[in-house]
């Protein structure tokens, strides 16, 4: 990965080319969205046909739709900054550069749902950013964009708080980030109830990634028709990418919603790949022969980690990578995910020790199913993926394998 | 926002994670009234909204499989083998932790479902170390029981051939093997929400995550109250009670040995259960026979040092009252209750500034202990060093009482060994004796005539009944009756965690022989009210000691009575596992029909009581040889155990 210092002192890759947050005019979106009705703000959101940037893949609006309707007087906008996925560092250079952006998104995210308080959950390790971020927000309480009446409009009051992050992946969840600020160990909730409904401390909360309310502030500076002018019918707008592995100039960058992957692989120098991995350790690995696929909700949905693997990759390696990281990152609340995931890398290791019978690994591979199916939250639902698009794509690389000394090694 | 229909039950003492869900007003047509349509398996059924598809379930007939769930304890949603195939839902949903706002179509038994849930038993069993054959819950295990159900016949994912974790034996009360534990959780939530004591906890991420107690430390060193509320819930065996039977052989097996059992009242409305039968029939008399038959030399009834407890703690309440309303001095008011060996220590650990509330008098079980190895020793010409006290208790925190070291006021340790109702059944069937088969027998004297109010201290709410009912009697003279129906003391009984009553002193009368060289009359009292409260269970228990510390209603009150267990002794951590909100009320009702059975009702009329203050104790209830065997000391521990 290249990377340059930047001026807070932090490391973060190079962006590749000026993004588009660049070119809105700073606080255009507030400023139109102070003009706006409540359900006017939803309305533009919804028109923009935007999805959730962290992955998911949920629509903004109707999530913001439903927190407004939730009848109580306190609400809450959570900026989820706890960008854990890896392979992910697209948001690290969002609120390094870009933090005024992501605040008036949540700003605008708390005049239209009437929340009157946001907090950002930031990563722990990213508490270099913390003295940076507080600036921000000191100079836009200053500013009168943060606190009473702001932009001058009557009882539109908000102000945000940072939180940091206590260092576990499975709180980049939503649940369990609100667990998290709440004080508790960081475990996903039951759902539903929704976050939307019974969030932090009970009240109606709407969470969203750091790039999503980015856009958002974009979406009310240009209006929907330019964000749905861009990207797929069903994948609007621009994205943001993480991109490291086996390429010559990884970095972030920005594409539209549905570009394929040899095209995004031919931007970055990686056009020898052997596979990509989309979506980080909680996403698919993508065989070369699949490049045309697109990076788009409808296909392969991602929140923006994007792993070159390149010709000399050893796959079985690769997937015992990811569920070493499961293993490790698993809260351990449920049982699919916390001994499924210890199963699935024994697996792995018996399949590099050339021991694994066809048997044993469509047994596995059914446990892997039902990991999807039965597990708790998105991360345990989400662990065998991996482990299993590679059995999938490469069975003929990794069955029959007496590498015994790679079994012993890391 | 709606209020929260969290399945009818109070969760308000849960953390927010693992409350049930609030869940709002539904828009649909279907939805009139609040009840909502769902198919399931293919029958219908109308539910109010917010219902799970587990309880749904239940109310079809149809069984769905649950580990983490329990009837007490709030939603977890952790063990997954509830899942069911929810028609449009990607995913699989717990049953449990989903509630139905919308018509839904659900399949409880899909080829997915079926498939999920061998999967993570067979994933639970790769981490469950031990054999069915070698373990205290075989036959009465929720895990053994899943096993069979789902046809597990080899251990798809292997299964540990070596002790992970190391036995705690460090409690006298509650043994920890976590090598057979599952992780659902429920110890963790019967301790946090249902007792809040908070002893345990989850440390460590995935599959390093484990139970634990503050910093892993032994049991015996934290502030655990061996109330044994996490053994009763805990699906499989990796909780259990410190079991000293093979001891309690011994001693009968050896000639030299003059074993004296006595039994206390829950254990007989709960053995029934350990022999198959449905829970709420007494089988006090059967015990006793069975007793015999596996070789105990006498078998006496708690009750009568019950009646005993009533007569010295009614006594010391009085005293205190004096002082305060007579002599105008300060003194701690109201009097806390003391038999339940739980509630003494949590007192002990979480309110330690109020230990001069608590009745100085001993609990049933060791003031029997005191009196067997001086008095009935004596009585008998048997040498005190050769009498065993063993004791059958609903209890864990008993096997801890009489461990105390300053339980030995008869120059010997008082009562040798508690045993539960548990471990008396494994005796028993262990002697090939059928239980509900045997004939019935009565107690042993001396101590075999007890009264109804011994025996209702089985319930919570019980021993303030009791005591209402003697200290009634005392003061005005006059039968209970004329002021009770039946003296049946109803605002004191029920399950609410929390109860309070005021009994106006209208009328005094004189003062009865066995009290007069202690008050010369009774005038002070009258036009007084006597203001009472009940708490069972330890959160019901913080509840009132809070309102006390901030000056509310309860600190107003003369004498409060705290059962560490739920419902009292007869959901006690000693009982017959599983336990219920029905299966408690089931044993209470078999209480209650025993109480009314007995001719004599009251603790100051029994006469077995009124020897024993005749012939041995005779400066008295709170003289000067009562105050030496049948009241005690309390340790102030703290939270904070070095």
């Amino acid at each position: 990965m290249s990377a340059t210092q930047n001026k807070t002192g932090g490391m973060h890759p190079t962006t590749t080319g000026p993004l588009s947050f660049g070119s809105v005019k700073p606080n255009q979106g507030l400023q139109n969205a102070a003009k706006k009705s409540r359900a006017d703000i939803i309305a533009e959101i919804s028109a923009s046909g935007m999805k959730g940037r962290g992955g998911a893949g949920f629509p903004t609006g109707v999530k913001w739709n439903l927190a407004a309707a939730a009848q109580d007087s306190t609400k809450y906008v959570i900026c989820n900054a706890d960008e854990g996925e890896p392979g992910t560092f697209k948001d690290r250079v969002i609120l390094s550069e870009y933090s005024d952006l992501v605040f008036e998104g949540m700003t605008i995210a708390g005049l239209a749902i009437g929340a009157r308080q946001g907090i950002v959950y930031l990563r722990g390790e990213y508490s270099y950013l913390r003295p940076l971020l507080e600036a921000v927000l000191e100079r836009r309480r200053t500013q009168e964009l943060l606190g009473e009446s702001i932009l001058g409009r009557e009882g539109f009051s908000f102000d945000i708080t940072i939180r940091m992050g206590s260092g576990a992946y499975v709180c980049g969840e939503e649940t369990a980030l609100i667990e998290s600020l709440e004080g508790q160990r960081g475990e996903p909730r039951n759902r539903p109830p929704f976050p939307v409904d019974t969030g932090y401390m009970g009240h109606p909360t709407v969470v969203n990634n750091v790039e999503t309310l980015a856009w958002a502030a974009c979406i009310l500076a240009k209006g929907a028709a330019w964000f749905k002018g861009i990207g797929t019918d069903k994948s609007t707008g621009l994205k943001l990418f993480s991109i490291s592995g086996d390429c010559e100039r990884p970095g972030v960058y920005e594409f539209p919603m549905g570009i394929s992957i040899s095209e995004l692989l031919r931007e970055v120098g990686g056009e020898d790949a052997k596979a990509v991995q989309v979506g980080g350790a909680s996403g698919h690995c993508v065989p070369a022969k699949s490049f045309a696929r697109t990076l788009a909700y409808e296909d392969i949905p991602t929140g923006g980690s994007i792993i070159v693997l390149g010709p000399g990759r050893d796959m079985l390696g690769i997937a015992r990578n990811f569920l070493e990281f499961f293993v490790e990152e698993s809260c351990g609340q449920c049982t699919p995910c916390r001994a499924g995931t210890v199963k699935l890398l024994e697996g792995v290791e018996l399949l590099q020790e050339g021991r694994c019978s066809m048997k044993y690994l469509r047994e596995l591979c059914a446990l892997g199913e039902t990991m999807q199916l039965a597990s708790k939250c998105g991360l345990g639902q989400s662990s065998p993926n991996a482990f299993l698009s590679i059995v999938k794509e490469f069975q003929d690389e990794i069955m029959g394998r007496t590498d015994l000394a790679a079994a012993g090694k890391e | 926002m709606s209020e929260s229909t969290t399945f009818g039950k109070d969760v308000s003492r849960a953390p927010v994670s693992q409350r049930g869900h609030r869940v709002g007003p539904v828009d649909d047509s279907q939805a009139i009234g609040g009840q909502i349509s769902i198919e399931m398996d293919g029958k219908t059924l109308k539910v109010p909204i917010g219902t799970t598809i587990l309880e749904a379930s239940k109310e079809l007939g149809l069984r769905i499989p649950t580990l983490c769930h329990h009837e007490d304890l709030c939603v977890a949603g952790v063990c997954r083998m509830c899942v069911v195939e929810v028609e449009g839902q990607r995913t699989l949903q717990a049953a449990c932790a989903y509630p139905i706002t919308q018509p839904i179509k659900v399949k409880t038994h899909s080829r997915k479902v079926r498939q999920a849930r061998r999967h993570i038993l067979d994933l639970i069993l790769a981490n469950h170390y031990g054999e069915c054959y070698a373990c205290n819950r075989n036959n009465n295990c929720e895990l053994q029981t899943l096993a069979k159900e789902y046809g597990v016949d080899f251990f798809r994912f292997g299964h540990p051939t070596e002790p992970m974790f190391e036995l705690d034996t460090s409690s006298h009360s509650v043994v920890r093997d976590m090598n057979k534990c599952v992780l659902c959780r429920r110890c963790i939530r019967t301790c946090i929400d249902f007792q809040e004591v908070g002893v345990l906890e989850v440390q460590g991420r995935g599959a390093e995550s484990k139970v634990v107690t503050f910093m892993d430390k032994p049991l015996a060193e934290v502030v655990c109250i061996n109330c044994g509320q996490c053994i009763n819930r805990c699906p499989t065996g990796a909780l259990r009670a410190n079991d000293p039977t093979d001891d309690v052989w011994a001693a009968i097996d050896d000639p030299t040995k003059h074993v004296v059992m006595q039994t206390a009242p829950s254990p007989r409305a709960g053995i029934g259960e350990c022999f198959g039968l449905p829970p709420g029939r007494a089988l006090t008399f059967e015990m006793n026979t069975a007793l015999r038959q596996c070789g105990f030399d006498k078998v006496f009834d708690t009750n009568f040092t019950a009646d005993l407890t009533i007569i010295e703690e009614g006594t010391e309440l009085l005293l205190r009252l004096k002082k305060a309303l007579v002599d105008k001095q300060p003194v701690a008011i109201p009097q806390f209750t003391s038999c339940s060996p739980g509630w003494v220590k949590y007192i002990e650990h979480f309110y330690p500034e109020y230990l001069a509330h608590l009745s100085s008098a001993k609990s049933p079980q060791q003031m029997f202990g005191a009196l067997i190895k001086t008095y009935y020793a004596h009585l008998n010409k048997i040498d005190p060093k050769d009498i065993v006290c063993v004791a059958l208790m609903p209890c864990s925190a008993k096997k801890f009482e009489c461990n105390r070291p300053e339980m030995c006021d008869s120059g010997y340790k008082d009562i040798d060994y508690g045993l539960t109702t548990r471990e008396l059944g494994k005796m028993i069937s262990e002697a090939g004796i059928n239980l509900p088969d045997l004939p019935k027998s009565d107690f042993d004297d001396p101590f075999g005539t007890a009264t109804g109010s011994g025996v209702i201290f089985g319930a919570t709410g019980g021993v303030m009944e009791a005591a209402l009912r003697t200290v009634i009697e005392l003061v005005t003279g006059k039968k209970v009756e004329n002021f009770f129906d039946h003296a049946e003391i109803i605002p004191l009984r029920g399950f609410e965690g929390i109860r309070y009553a005021e009994i106006p002193v209208k009328e005094v009368g004189p003062v009865p022989g066995i009290l007069k060289h202690l008050f010369e009359d009774w005038s002070w009292l009258k036009g007084a009210t006597l203001k009472v409260a009940v708490a069972h269970g330890t959160a019901y228990a913080k509840k009132v000691m809070d309102d006390i510390r901030a000056g509310g209603k309860f600190s107003e009150c003369h004498f409060i009575e705290f059962m560490a267990c739920p419902g009292g002794c007869l959901g006690g951590g000693g009982q017959p596992i599983p336990t219920s909100p029905a299966i408690r009320a089931a044993r209470a009702q078999a209480i209650y029909s025993e109480d009314r059975a007995y001719s004599v009702r009251k603790s100051h009329e029994n006469p077995a009581v009124v020897k024993v203050y005749n012939e041995f104790l005779t400066d008295g209830p709170c003289g000067h040889l009562s105050h030496k065997l049948l009241h005690t000391h309390y340790t102030p521990r703290g939270k904070f155990i070095a």
